[in-house]
């Protein structure tokens, strides 16, 4: 599990870096069209280790930049759902009662619907969508699940004796939640957000295949592999390369997520807490 | 019930009681009024002198724990009247009711999970301090230290976590927890019910200590009744939701009035070889909280020679019986067998 | 002299964690006859549990009960069997109870199915038979109603007819012995009182040996023939029940005997013994009470004291019995503290 937790951090730190230095560790200008006609279709070689595509783009660099682009969104639509699934679930346990149940019957409704479909819905009617209106799109349609992951622990946290200690002491609800309460459900959001990185760059990544995702200029992983998805026969690596990046960084957040969410589990470390107590 | 105690009331519980619904569902959150319910606490009455210990004891499930958080508004009372110092605690709201929370604090049975796992133990004696605005800073930290101190732990400890503390050593921090905002009453909820004979001796000694050096009130709920004997001034004996006897602590453990404190002293194991007193084992099991009989609750176990049908057509009152002993039984005392 | 039922002998039971070492159970001897009951006490962690999981061989990896050690059984070295010869043994010869009955019944079987599962398990008794014997059983340890009861699941009933159904379970092969892991703690007084006179009815008709495990010395005065008692994972004095409460002789069995709170006297201030038990994986040097008793000299912290005879069926864990004296010079038993431990 370490060794599986130790791999997936180094994949994922490796991918970060590289796309936060792309400018100098790219090869090429990603957009820069040299030679459309000499240089188009190139296979993988020692000069452009990725092939070129059909305008003559080195395939690495606009992968290395295109890192730059699934990441972020990925890691910024994760951080918007986290957030809303995080407040609307500790709202739902931690008030209880008829807003709970409301609340947590809108959620069920909300899961109800495949994800995927929705976006698609939602992106299809929306043509060319902007960067940042497709980050808040995917990130709004990504809580549900964890909402009541949270709720359900809050739910049970909040009969604990030193949440009535807390509220004995006199602290208000918001301190009780902020201070008490969530600090002690953190495990579950950061396992959540782990896992949720992965899910979002293949969904991203889906979208663009599709066209509804990231537009041109702009280019991600996803957006990549369309470009060549007309051609896999004769120019395979075009799309080869940054789908193997996708499936790589998605295994790597899933991996690094269970083994979070093994070490996180109390069952896991009872020993060492008995070992404590003694 | 007054009695030849000359202190005020500190705390006056006037026909307290608390439902809980049987179900929760939807409609029923929803919409409206539950039809069943468990009385937990069921018209309980009683007050506590400044500086008094009132030690509460019965059987696992007969609404102790209840009580003393409805007492502390940390559940909703169903009904009744809780009045402290002079304000009626049951209807305060908002910031007057945490402000009001600074004078009546709480220690926990269980001394895990009374602790937050998450915030150093310094932390939370500190929190306190902080909602109140009792101390801030560098004066904080002072009085977090000379806290620990009073409580006998070593005040280096306070930037560590609960997990690296013992039971016993917990259960300090929840009473230096306590004391942080200076309360006039701490109600305590079986506090050293999880610990070992020689810890709980070591907390024991300590809660008398403060309550010595601060004139502290004591609500102090246990279902062991030898630790209540030691600690407590008077005890109130709860069966089912209701206190079926109250007395000073030597008047009721040398003259039990009704039968189930009868029945519950004598099951008390003797640490004495052979000096067993006879034993009255009670057949049966108490009867559902969610489905109370009529009249008197202790009757399908009574041993009371006297016992017959009024004492299903009545509740008893809580009478008293010799001065400032209070007993709910209708009948003659019987003597102990 | 007859062998005894059951002759524990310098257990040793460790749990390894790489370079560190647990020695839960350190070194354990002590007998159990036929048809006696035996009270185990000690402070908690001292390695009562653990004692009782390895005579029935319950511990898992990465607890070990160490090569020296020797449980002997009816004549027959437990250590040395199969593990098929072991599991006719457990719940048959020997059976155990535990201390909390929610957590060892089985939520979805009814009470008789369970009950019933146990003599199916061990004998060849048909599937109406086992349920008959069940029933039997449940009537035996006083629940009214035995055969609807028997029809009932765990959570229907309050916790002292679980810890009842416990029992039944326990003694429906009729064990040799029968080990009970703090059998009442979870309990009140009144259930409790139910229980104790349930265990010793039930070991009058059923001739059995009972093995105690407790930390309520009233549980022990009133049950127990000879107390074992514990501490830091040893037996630290061993005497029959009338002999240790009239003349204890260790300093941690004086202390806890002053320790608590009585129904009968009040006294202003309990005795305490000050300080914590040392963790398992760091016994100090020699005494390992030491710490924490007023007598402690420099002896106690070189020399680890054995078990010295100091009467008739009387053995005490400390060199106050080779120097008796040294217990005068010191008049106060413990020093009383106000709370100044940690
Ligand atoms: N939140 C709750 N919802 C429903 N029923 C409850 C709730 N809390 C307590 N009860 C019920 O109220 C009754 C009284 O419980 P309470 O915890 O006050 O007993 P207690 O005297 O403190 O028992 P113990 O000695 O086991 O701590 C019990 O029947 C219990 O099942
Ligand atoms: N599975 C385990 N792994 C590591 N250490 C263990 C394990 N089980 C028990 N121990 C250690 O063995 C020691 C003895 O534990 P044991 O449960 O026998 O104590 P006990 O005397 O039964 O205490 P209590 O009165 O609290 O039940 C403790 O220090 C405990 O931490
Ligand atoms: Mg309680
Ligand atoms: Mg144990």
């Amino acid at each position: 599990m370490v060794r599986h937790a130790g791999i997936a951090s180094g994949v994922i730190a490796v991918i970060v870096v590289v796309a936060l230095l792309a400018p100098w560790v790219a090869p090429y200008d990603p957009i820069a069209q040299p030679d459309i006609i000499g240089l188009k279709n190139l296979a993988p070689s020692f000069s452009h280790p990725f092939g070129t595509d059909s305008f003559s783009r080195d395939v690495l660099s606009r992968c290395i930049y295109g890192a730059r682009i699934s990441l972020s969104v990925a890691a910024l639509a994760t951080a918007i759902a986290i957030t809303l699934g995080t407040l609307y679930g500790a709202i739902a346990g931690y008030v209880g009662g008829a807003v709970d149940a409301v609340l947590m019957r809108i959620v069920d409704a909300a899961l109800s619907i495949p994800r995927v479909l929705l976006l698609i819905a939602i992106l299809a009617l929306w043509n060319g969508l902007p960067l940042w209106l497709l980050i808040v799109v995917l990130g709004a349609t990504g809580w549900f699940g964890l909402s009541r992951m949270v709720r359900a622990q809050v739910l049970s946290m909040r009969e604990l004796d030193f949440v009535a200690a807390a509220r004995a002491l006199g602290a208000s609800g918001p301190r009780i939640l902020f201070r008490h309460i969530l600090p002690n459900v953190l495990p579950t959001i950061i396992v959540a957000a782990t896992l949720g990185v992965g899910h979002v760059i293949i969904l991203e990544a889906g979208l663009s295949y599709l066209g509804l995702g990231v537009q041109p200029p702009s280019a991600s992983w996803g957006s990549i592999i369309q470009d060549g998805a007309d051609q896999i026969g004769a120019a395979w690596w075009i799309s080869l390369f940054p789908g193997l990046l996708i499936v790589t960084t998605a295994i790597a957040c899933n991996a690094l997520g269970d083994a979070l969410r093994a070490a996180f589990d109390p069952r896991e470390n009872a020993v060492t807490m008995a070992e404590l107590d003694s | 019930m007054t009695s030849a105690r000359t202190n005020p009331a500190l705390l006056q519980v006037t026909r307290l009681r608390k439902d809980f619904p049987v179900r929760q569902g939807l409609q029923h959150s929803l919409f409206g009024r539950n039809a069943a319910a468990i009385r937990a606490v069921n018209d309980v009455s009683f007050d506590i002198a400044r500086g008094e210990t009132l030690g509460v004891v019965g059987e696992s499930g007969c609404g102790k724990t209840t009580m003393g958080r409805a007492i502390l508004r940390l559940i909703e009372p169903t009904s009744g009247s809780v009045v402290f110092d002079g304000i009626d605690v049951a209807t305060l709201h908002g910031a007057a009711l945490r402000s009001m929370r600074r004078k009546m604090q709480v220690v926990f049975q269980d001394p895990f999970s009374s602790l937050n796992p998450r915030m150093t133990v310094g932390a939370a004696v500190r929190e306190g301090m902080l909602i109140h605005h009792l101390a801030e800073g560098r004066a904080a930290d002072h009085r977090v230290k000379t806290l620990f101190e009073e409580v006998g732990l070593n005040p280096d400890y306070a930037s560590r976590y609960p997990h690296e503390f013992s039971g016993g050593q917990r259960q300090r921090i929840g009473v230096a927890r306590a004391l942080s905002v200076e309360p006039e009453m701490i109600v305590c909820d079986e506090p050293v019910s999880a610990l070992d004979v020689s810890v709980q001796a070591q907390v024991i000694n300590l809660m008398q200590d403060l309550q010595r050096d601060r004139g502290l009130t004591y609500l102090f709920i246990a279902h062991d009744l030898s630790v209540v004997r030691h600690i407590a001034d008077r005890v109130a004996v709860m069966y089912l939701g209701r206190i079926v006897e109250t007395a000073s602590a030597d008047d009721l453990y040398s003259n039990p009035t009704m039968p189930y404190t009868q029945a519950l002293l004598s099951a008390v194991p003797r640490p004495e070889p052979g000096r067993q007193t006879a034993r009255i084992v009670l057949q049966g099991e108490p009867p559902s909280p969610a489905n109370p009989p009529p009249g008197c609750v202790f009757y399908s176990r009574c041993q009371h020679p006297l016992k017959d049908d009024d004492c299903t057509r009545v509740v008893p009152p809580l009478e008293e019986k010799t001065p400032a002993h209070f007993a709910a039984c209708i009948k003659q005392p019987s003597q102990l067998p | 002299m007859t062998d005894p039922l059951l002759s524990v002998s310098d257990l040793r039971t460790y749990f390894h964690d790489g370079e560190v070492v647990a020695r839960a159970v350190d070194g354990v001897s002590f007998d159990v006859a036929e048809g006696e009951t035996v009270a185990v006490v000690g402070e908690s962690g001292s390695g009562k549990s653990v004692t009782a999981l390895s005579i029935l061989r319950l511990i898992r990896p990465p607890g070990r009960i160490e090569t020296a050690s020797s449980i002997r059984f009816q004549g027959r070295e437990l250590l040395q069997l199969s593990d098929g010869e072991m599991r006719t043994i457990r719940g048959n010869r020997i059976a155990m109870i535990f201390q909390e009955p929610m957590s060892a019944l089985n939520p979805v079987l009814t009470v008789g199915e369970q009950i019933a599962e146990v003599v199916r398990v061990h004998t060849d008794a048909s599937r109406h038979d086992a349920w008959e014997r069940a029933v039997e059983m449940l009537a035996l340890t006083g629940i009214s109603a035995p055969r609807e009861r028997a029809s009932e699941y765990p959570h229907q009933l309050s916790g002292g007819m679980r810890q009842r159904v416990m029992i039944a379970m326990a003694l429906v092969l009729k064990p040799a012995l029968l080990i009970a892991d703090e059998p009442t703690t979870a309990l009140d007084v009144t259930i409790q009182a139910q229980i104790l006179e349930l265990l010793q009815r039930l070991q009058e008709q059923l001739g059995m040996a009972v093995l105690l495990i407790t930390h309520d010395l009233g549980v022990v005065a009133e049950v127990a023939d000879r107390v074992v008692v514990m501490y830091g994972g040893e037996v630290v004095e061993r005497a029959t029940m009338t002999e240790l409460f009239e003349a204890p002789q260790h300093p941690y069995t004086e202390g806890l005997m002053s320790a608590m709170p009585r129904l009968d006297r009040d006294a202003e201030r309990l005795v305490t013994i000050p300080g914590v038990v040392p963790p398992s994986t760091a016994w100090p040097s020699g005494c390992r009470f030491r710490d924490r008793c007023s007598y402690a000299w420099d002896r106690c912290a070189t020399e680890h004291p054995p078990l010295y005879p100091v009467g008739d069926e009387h053995e005490s864990r400390c060199h106050l019995a080779v120097e008796p004296l040294r217990r005068s010079e010191s008049h106060t038993p413990l020093t009383v503290r106000v709370g100044a431990d940690s």
